[in-house]
């Protein structure tokens, strides 16, 4: 197949090209998301990005919740955004870093106000943002404008044969375009961590993997009170025929083809050594590795599932795709492309690895995930420790 | 080509993954090697579901399973060729 040089996507000032035109009301804490879904609700074109966090937190977890929050401001399917916090001080940090990149921005603050009065006034400016962002026209944008993180979930043992080594056949494909790809889930590398460290471009990036996986795996073995039977695997990778994490990451590090990766970005860090492809340090809890991708920067996202994860993502576009027969049956509606073929031999990697391009340029231009078409717009920050 | 019942990865692999709905105790079953293209056949002892792996050789305690041609976990009870392989006789050699 003659793969597409280019897909129509919204142009942003910072020169970066979404695949969406949303208008967020992104609370910087858990008390103002009351607040964000009022305003959501009376604006229409407008979506609120309620979360669970964002008070008294501290260090290293503080700093994370800003770059969540920054990224997911500044990721280019976003037009335009409001932040609301209860607090001035935090709320300014977030939209002073959002604004570099040029877009419409404004931060509003709760204390001293109450919810009424702030939600009045937010309704405002979200109704300016929400009709200036409807303008916005799709123009023709090189493939080098998508950024397109890879999470697997629910996998089973079909996920390794099939439906990861399609993505990663779509990686092999479209890398040469100068596409920015990413990977993550940590743990779930366990078992394949040194295989993986391999696949590192520069003994650096070697390093700083085995460096992330270790100290991963420490907080892992500390907090562990038994094997981790049913949370790694899950029991729903194992009812799949999953039996060890060794198993599920060599299946789940089918995702990444015959690729190299050039970096190992922190949670939520936006890539900055040029295309190609990365490794995330994320969580494999398939909501929180999203939203961490989202935020740093990837603009569409491709997740194989085996037993049925069924996640979205309110910004970044969520594409499933199954090679499990019983699930492209059962849970049709969750299942963007079904290469179960595969399995039957009735279709090869090739083949679906095509099928796989196809739909991700058709999402790309426009077309609703199946996630979208749900209403799944999971928005889970990543939290590393007790707040104080 | 159609009426392939086992995946096996890699021919060092000695366990093989049901591809079909499930195979039934006795079951003569064709198995495709994707590494090289190979094929093979075998017995299967017991009812083993899709998705589930097959013991394509007999296999005593302290063994590994091998799959994609790599370690993943340690045999905690001897497993027969034809046999479901699961988390009953197998077990992580990480957590």
């Amino acid at each position: 197949m003659e793969i597409p040089k280019s897909f129509l996507g919204y142009k942003r000032e910072n020169g970066r090209a979404g695949t969406r035109n949303h208008v967020i009301i992104l609370p910087v804490d858990d008390i103002s998301n009351a607040c964000a879904e009022a305003v959501a609700n009376n604006i229409k074109g407008t979506i609120a990005l309620p979360h669970s966090y964002g008070r008294l937190q501290f260090g290293a977890d503080l700093e994370l919740h800003f770059r969540t929050m920054i990224g997911t401001g500044k990721n280019p399917n976003v037009a335009a955004v409001i932040v609301i916090g209860i607090e001035p001080k935090w709320t300014k940090r977030i939209v002073d870093a959002i604004a570099k990149t040029g877009k419409p921005v404004e931060g509003f603050s709760i204390e001293g106000v109450g919810d009424i009065d702030t939600i009045a006034k937010v309704s405002k400016k979200a109704q300016e943002f929400s009709m200036w962002a409807s303008e916005k026209q799709r123009e023709e944008c090189p493939m080098s404008d998508l950024w397109i993180s890879v999470k697997c979930g629910e996998s089973d043992t079909t996920s390794g044969l099939a439906s990861n080594p399609t993505v990663g056949n779509l990686m092999e494909k479209l890398e040469p375009f100068g596409v920015h790809l990413c990977f993550g889930e940590t743990s779930e590398l366990t078992g394949a961590e040194t295989v993986c460290a391999k696949r590192g471009k520069t003994p650096e990036a070697q390093e700083k993997f085995m460096k992330t996986w270790n100290e991963y795996n420490d907080f892992i073995l500390k907090e562990a009170t038994n094997d981790l039977s049913e949370s790694q695997p899950t029991a729903g990778n194992i009812a799949g025929g999953l039996t060890t994490i060794e198993e599920k990451a060599f299946g789940n590090f089918q995702k990444i083809g015959n690729l190299k990766f050039i970096d190992v970005l922190e949670p939520a860090e936006e890539p900055n050594k040029g295309k190609g492809l990365y490794f995330m340090d994320t969580s494999s809890a398939a909501a929180e590795c999203v939203t961490l991708q989202a935020a740093g920067g990837f603009n569409i996202h491709l997740f194989p599932t085996g037993q049925g994860n069924i996640i979205g993502n309110p910004i970044e576009p969520v594409i499933k795709l199954t090679a499990n027969p019983l699930t492209a049956k059962t849970m049709s509606e969750h299942i963007d492309v079904d290469v179960s073929k595969i399995l039957s031999r009735q279709m090869n990697l090739d083949q679906a690895g095509d099928e796989l391009i196809k739909a991700t340029i058709k999402v790309a231009n426009g077309r609703l995930t199946c996630a979208e078409a749900l209403g799944h717009k999971e928005f889970v920050m990543t939290k590393l420790y007790r707040s104080a | 080509m159609v009426g392939t019942d086992i995946i096996i990865h890699d021919k060092k692999d000695n366990v093989g993954v049901v591809v079909i709905e499930k195979i039934t105790p006795n079951q003569d079953c064709s198995c495709w090697i994707m590494e090289n293209d190979d094929s093979t056949k075998i017995q299967s002892k017991n009812e083993i579901p899709l998705g589930h792996k097959i013991a394509m050789e007999d296999l005593k305690e302290g063994d590994s399973i091998i799959k994609y041609g790599h370690d993943i976990g340690k045999v905690v009870k001897a497993i027969k060729k034809g046999e479901h392989v699961h988390v009953h006789n197998v077990k992580t050699k990480k957590w």
